[in-house]
């Protein structure tokens, strides 16, 4: 007991005084913020006079100039406080299974300004500014580039209803109902006018993606829901862009008038539409683009996220929606780009991705708390208390309503249980906080921040703490460990082409039917134009079963010894499913096989000439990672080789050998046994090896067999280490009986 | 135009056809499918496989000729009989059609897993082609290389391996512990279930024929 209590108070405690630390030093950084103007000029003077009184005074060792770097010292603080907080909530395990992330960073803002406060500064408020140009385009854009778009599309009808038609409900009822409140004398509010109620019921009906992420993310709903909720909190943008802007034009006039409402609903389309195109146009340059990067693999990931930047910042420019522009040209971009870039890019791409947004979350929330102690305020209980129960009063009613109706447009009808969860999940987050910090400044605009700013409280702590238990106590489906597999791939194939076969005989242009024209018009035209090389002609099956053979080839890697091979979890090699009498597949392997082990043996005849170039920052070599994961594949095909055609395997006796050097050859001339027929062929310049993806482009003519011995000696020395995980491999494949007595077609080697 | 006569006379039967799998359909969608039955086999009573053949836009589906083999088995009519009809009559269509309907939401657990079941029936005898009651490692090799057919030149060794692994896969989940020299026959339809219990069958292999409506059917005239 004592122990653990003690490295807990440790970890307390050492935690408590980071944040003193950072509290601190961040007080003394704002202790600037009032002699921000003075300083500018007092930064010259003090330079010249640096410069001036060096000749009389002794050179100073030791200066201090803090104004010189405070804007970014001062970022760079809060970035690492969030970080810290992040940091600290999952190494204290118990607080954090209760209460989600997004309560806890509030809570940690509200302290923060409470202590920059007391210290009597000014706390800094969430720039509306700030939010929308460098918070939220990270959050949204990682949200939109890994976004399942089979469930996104097939429930793309439910998703639209929800967050169009139930949006404007949203608006309306909760605007109209707030100005039936401000008419009650005793609220005090008669000064509000409907114009401004329904302003702010614009603001206020918005489901937030950010909060419905943070909160969602922790409690591993099924996928139907999530999609649900979240596609409905990214596709609201353009409604709440609209409706925003509209009443606040209209605000000055104090009058809606018909053409302006007519106007409204033009502009509607005319948003999310044009959103929509911008991020499908910065899709299809960013796709192209990407299909020319080969020649500088190290600027692949950049080219995604600027293209993707640009998008939604040209979208804001025209007032467009810009969060769809965004998920828009993630969408168009992903399918084509990473069939482009190499994997390494990825990987690059997809933590970045994961890494900004999270800090942004995590900035965000703490800069609401910090907020929420900064902004002046004007309670009106009776405003907030209603504003809350009608939004959530609004929200059930939505969500029955509208349910209902999609249900008979549904195959998989959406149950109580879901509906009750899509209802709950309506989280309220900054965006609204932002949009409503733009509002002009008057005195209902106080009144309207207090009143976002208690729903936004009461939707991420009430309704984000309890729904973890609700999901339990409900029993609601939650997310299936997705394990890939093959066949599942296969069927859900052969289904598709099978329900647009049965289709097409019904004469019933379905869901399927367009879905394969797509398919179909993607495939011959626009894959070619932008994914480069063979890889456009690639079936998607064959793109999975790759995708599958590299993934256990990395995890062979990353457990670091052959032992731990994941597949063979059970004795069935393929022995077992291959029939005895079954006509033996022809000797030679499969030109795309050969070629991607000629290819990666090149690679590491190559990576040990490179080792002797010198190093130079702007070039990719070919690090031990990427040899590991070649050589991995590379293993991993002879496994799978070997696993398919007995007869290839060497005999028991053989692989036990020690001298390393025999059975290297035998194997070598095992895996360059061709055909006699094959003609010659030159050798291909050697490209860019250290993209594994390239092994997959299609097969070209085999080698000359002489080049293979010449090879051999050079690459003795990286194959070495291939050996000995093939010799554990075989020696547990004890499948294979005593020496194979088709042996002996092995002895005729090369022509 | 269609016989009027005949397919109100045999309009219980139809429905009964349709209700026996636990689906409620409506009489408008029996209509339409008649419709559809009548402009296919040329106002005829029974559709052959060049019918079929002759729908244009079926030219651009790799497995075409497994979904035109498929109405034409008897094993799909429900009445173990086995082998393969020349000529079907709506009845018989009906019946394989019945395979897409959806499930009720009302439906019960059991007749959800019989539902399922049947489906995967159907889908177990696609692949099953001489009806041995397995799925070999040819017959599943045929489907995958049906599969990939479409796509342009495809090397016979790429899809004969990704039919080997998911055959491996298959023999690995179900029976994990196979001695060395035992054989492994191929997928029962036992092993079939088991493999395919990821994919909601009752929601994913089905179609709506609810929006069915004439006006969307290329009829070449429209009956009241």
């Amino acid at each position: 007991m004592d122990p653990i209590r003690r490295s807990s108070t440790l970890r307390l405690t050492g935690l408590l005084c980071l944040l003193f630390l950072v509290f601190f030093s961040r007080g003394f950084a704002s202790h600037d913020v009032v002699s921000e103007k003075s300083s500018g000029t007092t930064q010259e003077d003090s330079r010249s006079q640096a410069n001036s009184t060096a000749h009389k005074k002794t050179f100073p060792v030791l200066s201090f100039n803090y104004e010189h770097v405070r804007t970014p010292f001062e970022i760079s603080l809060w970035i690492l406080l969030a970080l810290f907080m992040k940091l600290g909530f999952h190494i204290i395990p118990t607080v954090s299974h209760i209460v989600p992330e997004s309560c806890l960073l509030i809570f940690v803002g509200l302290l923060v300004g409470g202590i920059i406060k007391a210290t009597g500064e000014q706390p800094p408020i969430l720039d509306s500014n700030l939010f929308f140009l460098y918070l939220l385009p990270p959050i949204i854009l990682d949200a939109g580039y890994f976004l399942p778009m089979r469930p996104f599309t097939e429930n793309i009808g439910t998703i639209l209803m929800f967050a169009m038609v139930g949006t404007l409900w949203n608006v309306f009822f909760i605007g109209g109902m707030m100005y039936a409140v401000c008419q009650i004398d005793a609220a005090k509010l008669a000064h509000v006018d409907l114009l401004s109620c329904l302003l702010f019921g614009s603001i206020i009906s918005a489901v937030d993606p950010v909060s419905v992420l943070a909160v969602f993310e922790e409690i591993h709903i099924n996928e139907l829901l999530h999609i649900l909720v979240f596609g409905e909190s990214l596709l609201n943008d353009a409604v709440t862009v609209v409706l925003y802007h509209l009443f606040k034009e209209f605000a000055h006039e104090q009058a809606i008038t018909v053409t302006g409402a007519v106007l409204g609903v033009i502009s509607f389309f005319v948003v999310s539409l044009g959103g929509v195109m911008v991020g499908v146009i910065y899709g299809i340059v960013g796709a192209f683009t990407s299909r020319f990067t080969s020649y500088s693999r190290v600027i692949e990931p950049l080219f995604v996220f600027l293209y993707s930047y640009m998008a939604y910042l040209s979208a804001e420019i025209f007032h467009l929606s810009g969060i769809m522009s965004l998920i828009a040209c993630g969408v168009i971009m992903r399918p084509y780009v990473e069939a482009n870039i190499s994997h390494k890019s990825y990987t690059t791409v997809k933590y970045f991705l994961k890494m900004w947004s999270s800090v942004s979350d995590t900035l965000i929330f703490i800069f609401l708390g910090v907020s929420t102690v900064a902004g002046p305020h004007t309670w009106n209980w009776i405003f907030v208390i209603f504003t809350v129960i009608f939004c959530l009063v609004s929200r059930v009613l939505g969500v029955i309503g509208l349910t209902a109706f999609m249900n008979k447009f549904r195959i998989v009808k959406l149950t109580k249980k879901d509906q009750f969860i899509i209802a709950y999940g309506g989280l309220r987050g900054a965006i609204a906080f932002s949009l409503g910090f733009l509002l002009n400044n008057n005195e209902i605009k106080n009144l309207f921040l207090t009143a976002i700013i208690t729903v936004i409280f009461f939707t991420v702590f009430v309704q984000g703490m309890t729904i973890r238990p609700l999901v339990e106590l409900l029993a609601v489906k939650k997310k299936k460990e997705s394990k890939e597999s093959i066949n599942e791939e296969i069927h859900t194939q052969f289904l598709d082409h099978l329900l647009t076969g049965i289709e097409d005989i019904c004469g019933h242009y379905g869901h399927h039917h367009w879905k394969d024209k797509l398919n179909r018009f993607n495939k011959t035209y626009v894959k070619r134009w932008l994914i480069a090389g063979e890889r456009s002609t690639e079936p998607q099956l064959i793109s999975f079963y790759n995708k599958m053979e590299l993934k256990q080839a990395m995890m062979m890697v990353e457990s670091g010894s052959a032992a731990k091979l994941p597949t063979i979890v059970s004795t069935v090699s393929i022995r077992n499913v291959q029939a005895k009498g079954s006509p033996k597949p022809s000797r030679a392997i499969s030109k795309s096989r050969e070629e991607e082990i000629r290819r990666v043996l090149r690679a590491n005849l190559q990576n040990t000439r490179q080792r002797l170039r010198s190093y130079s920052r702007y070039e990719l070599l070919n690090d031990a990672l990427e040899d590991d994961i070649s050589e991995a594949r590379f293993r991993k095909q002879k496994e799978m080789e070997r696993r398919m055609s007995h007869y290839l395997t060497v005999p028991a006796n053989r692989q036990e050998t020690p001298p390393v050097r025999k059975v290297f050859f035998q194997q070598e001339h095992k895996v360059y046994t061709y055909d006699d027929s094959e003609s010659p062929r030159g050798r291909a310049s050697p490209s860019c090896a250290d993209d594994v993806s390239e092994l997959k482009e299609t097969p070209e003519k085999p080698d000359q067999s002489s080049t293979p011995r010449a090879n051999r000696d050079a690459e003795l020395k990286p194959k070495e280490q291939d050996d000995q995980g093939d010799q554990l491999k075989v020696s547990r494949c004890l499948s294979d009986p005593g020496p194979n007595p088709e042996d002996d077609e092995d002895s005729t080697f090369l022509p | 135009m269609y016989n009027y006569k005949h397919y109100c006379k045999n309009l219980h039967k139809y429905i009964h056809i349709v209700d026996v799998c636990f689906f409620t359909v409506s009489q408008e969608q029996i209509k339409n499918l008649y419709q559809r039955f009548q402009q296919l086999s040329g106002n005829h009573e029974k559709i052959s496989r060049d019918d079929l053949e002759r729908i244009p836009a079926l030219n651009n589906n790799p497995i075409r000729k497994q979904i035109i083999t498929a109405f034409f088995d008897k094993r799909n009519q429900h009445q173990n009989d086995v082998g393969s009809l020349d000529e079907i009559g709506f009845e018989q269509f009906l019946m394989v059609m019945s395979h897409f309907r959806p499930v009720n939401s009302t439906a019960t657990e059991e007749e959800k897993v019989t539902v399922r079941k049947q489906k995967l029936r159907f889908l177990f005898n696609m692949h099953d082609t001489d009806n041995d009651g397995i799925i070999t490692l040819d017959e599943y090799r045929t489907v995958v290389e049906e599969l990939l057919s479409q796509s342009g030149a495809i090397e016979t060794e790429v899809a004969r391996s990704i039919a080997d692994a998911a055959m491996l896969e298959v023999a690995s989940t179900n029976v994990p512990h196979m001695a060395p020299d035992d054989f492994y026959e191929g997928i029962t339809f036992e092993h079939f279930e088991q493999i395919l219990k990821g994919i909601e069958m009752e929601s994913r292999m089905s179609i709506r024929f609810l929006d069915m409506n004439t006006a969307t059917m290329r009829c070449g005239k429209l009956s009241s």
